[in-house]
């Protein structure tokens, strides 16, 4: 700020002094453009600007526990998938290896079984930091008062409970096998209970999309169209590469990684080349950062490394890691944008758009 | 029981603050922040989690004659703001847990004791009403007055607004009154006066409607607010479009194309012993066996 008494008089000051004096005496009034307070032009509520700019919409809730559970929510549903697949893919390859008389790799069996350990653990996990971001944790089983298919959120509790309790079912008959052999009732049981993990996680890892997607928000619901393919391609690649830096080796791991890493380049790509007001959030700022972050990471970054792993195996590896922490980012990027968005009434008051 | 209404007339409001006063204290509302907004000389800003009634200080560029102003003057309107009780409301179609319902009287209303924090009301409101109070961790709103029109009572604000600029009474008859009100206004020379009452939206009306000046995008009230049910039905299909593109990369990538079980074998062969290690440190844990069984009976057992 400056300070009047600072100031050094000197000829062009004591002129100007002058020619004010000139002109009031001539005109009666001096046409200047006077001292502006600070602050002015003070705000006005216009048609063009809305309420002083103020936000319209309230901001989410949530901290850092939701963005979190899309990510191990995501990842687990589709370990439950995984799973029955893997050790399917397991039982056929042994038994090609046995008509060629060649010595049979189980690997996929292992990779069922992590995998089923990650939809189980993950369940647990996922209600731990549902619980814990509630206002008040002790109330969680309020969720399981009604069944309300208008929203996305009392059918993502309904799920994760029956997710859970099928994962739980999925390993507990997986150990019953190893112990008692496979007996027809076994077999029946852990077909039963891998279809129901498998049938409620493919829910788990894709309704997250439509639970931030239908809501108030613009970020969140112009996208919603695309939201669930992109939340289901992150937990497809985020259950493949955990179960590959835990060193399982099986091709359909690189595959599901690779393909998901199509989905998620396409998936940003659809974004990036669409210019909407709405759409701001995810191109600017933090929230910005961290979505694109977190679409380099889980798109492009590892199906290069992916393609290039034929020739050096050990890119798998770093493709998985990537996609990892992509996924990550890509949760609390998008969790981000749409606190972001909230802030901007543009959206909502249909500012700066024709024909608004 | 009727279906009751507000209707909101900010030609007659004063800008007082008496419906702020009376609805904390009446509902016993906690003091949410005395802060300075230098905007105008609204500091109450937004409705929220602890403010039910907030009355806009609208101040606007002159437009001289209008409303009787001289030109050098501000324009200045008074509106006093509430949760909207939509027709089709998106926080209650949202609430998980069934405590946000509609009462005998056609408000929505939050029932606290069953409440349980989720905040998924906040994001469901395209109007921004709810939030959920830090210090309590659920979520509260404008209650309708629930208690007191279960007692044949008008709700507080309505009964401390000194000038009857917020009414009460049977959402027809408000909706009535509030054509009729635009309709002299109009005549006096008020000739931007229109009823903020959106029933040609997803939202299906409001029964706490807002006679305001010029457009009312200036008092942050939405053109096309959309309940989030909406929304319901694409994201559902591209859930169950996810779902399948998953089931069917999932089987193409493990089952697809094979002879790629062979190849795996090379694949893995040539990645080497680091990878092999692993592989057995996952393995070795149970040399149980099914791991046999799962290559269908097939010898020697495994190599761990």
């Amino acid at each position: 700020m400056s300070v009047a008494t600072q100031r050094i008089p000197d000829a062009a000051s004591e002129r100007r002094l002058e020619d004010i004096r000139r002109e009031a005496e001539r005109a009666g009034r001096v046409a200047a453009v006077g001292v502006r307070p600070a602050g002015a032009p003070f705000p006005v509520a216009s048609p063009e600007k809305g309420y002083y700019g103020l936000p319209l919409l309230k901001p989410p809730t949530w901290t850092w526990e939701i963005p979190l559970y899309f990510f191990v929510g995501g990842a687990a549903g589709a370990s439950a998938l995984i799973a029955p697949l893997a050790s399917a893919a397991a039982g056929a390859s042994g038994a090609r290896a046995a008509a060629e008389d060649e010595t049979p790799r189980p690997a996929g069996r292992g990779t069922a079984s992590d995998a089923r350990w990650i939809a189980f653990g993950g369940s647990l996990l996922s209600a731990a930091l549902l619980i814990r971001d509630l206002g008040r944790p002790g109330r969680f089983l309020a969720m399981l008062r009604v069944f309300k298919t208008s929203s996305p959120m009392s059918m993502g509790a309904w799920t994760l409970a029956v997710f859970g309790s099928a994962t739980a079912a999925a390993k507990f008959a997986e150990m019953a096998r190893d112990e008692l052999g496979d007996a027809w009732p076994v077999r029946l049981a852990t077909f039963t209970a891998d279809g129901a993990a498998a049938a409620t996680g493919m829910v788990l890892s894709t309704y997250t999309g439509v639970l931030i997607g239908a809501t108030a928000v613009p970020v969140w619901n112009e996208n919603i169209a695309i939201l669930p393919i992109h939340f289901a391609a992150s937990g497809v690649a985020s259950a493949a590469s955990l179960l590959e830096l835990r060193g399982h080796d099986d091709q359909g791991l690189h595959w599901l990684g690779t393909l998901a890493a199509v989905a998620e380049t396409l998936a940003g790509a659809a974004i990036e080349v669409r210019t909407d007001r709405a759409l701001e959030p995810l191109k600017r700022g933090r929230p910005g950062w961290l979505t694109r972050a977190g679409g380099f990471l889980s798109g492009p970054i590892p199906l290069a490394l992916r393609l290039m792993a034929k020739r050096r195996p050990g890119l798998r590896r770093a493709a998985a890691a990537c996609a990892i922490a992509g996924s990550l980012l890509t949760r609390f990027g998008w969790v981000a944008a749409g606190a972001a968005s909230t802030r901007d009434p543009a959206p909502p008051l249909q500012l700066n758009e024709p024909g608004a | 029981m009727p279906v009751t209404a507000f209707l909101t007339d900010s030609t007659l409001c004063i800008g007082c603050k008496a419906c702020e006063v009376a609805c904390k204290e009446w509902n016993l509302v906690p003091e949410d922040g005395l802060t300075w907004r230098g905007l105008s000389y609204d500091n109450t800003a937004t409705l929220g989690h602890s403010t039910w009634r907030h009355v806009k200080f609208v101040e606007r560029t002159p437009e001289p004659g209008v409303g009787g102003n001289r030109g050098e003057q501000f324009t200045w309107e008074f509106s006093s703001d509430v949760c909207k009780h939509c027709e089709h409301a998106g926080c209650l179609e949202a609430c998980p847990t069934g405590a946000l319902v509609r009462t005998e009287f056609g408000g929505v209303y939050l029932q606290p004791d069953v409440c349980n924090g989720c905040g998924y009301c906040v994001v469901a409101c395209p109007f921004g009403v709810l939030d959920r109070r830090p210090e309590d961790g659920r979520a509260f709103k404008c209650t309708f007055c629930y208690d007191r029109q279960k007692a044949g009572l008008t709700p507080a604000c309505a009964k401390a607004c000194p000038t009857e600029s917020i009414l009460f009474g049977e959402i027809g008859d408000l909706r009535e009154r509030a054509a009729k009100r635009v309709e002299s206004l109009t005549q006096q020379g008020v000739e931007d006066a229109v009823l903020y009452d959106p029933r040609d939206t997803s939202v299906g009306g409001i029964h706490a409607m807002f006679i305001v000046r010029g457009d009312p995008k200036s008092y942050n009230l939405p053109p096309a607010p959309e309940v989030p049910t909406v929304y319901l039905r694409t994201g559902w299909i591209s859930a169950a479009t996810a779902a399948l593109l998953m089931l069917a990369g999932g089987v193409y990538a493990f089952m697809g194309g094979n002879g790629n079980g062979h190849q795996n074998g090379g694949g893995r062969r040539r990645e080497g012993g680091r990878a092999a290690g692993a592989r057995r440190r996952a393995e070795s844990g149970r040399p149980s066996p099914a791991t046999a069984r799962e290559g269908q009976s097939l010898s020697p057992p495994p190599r761990a």
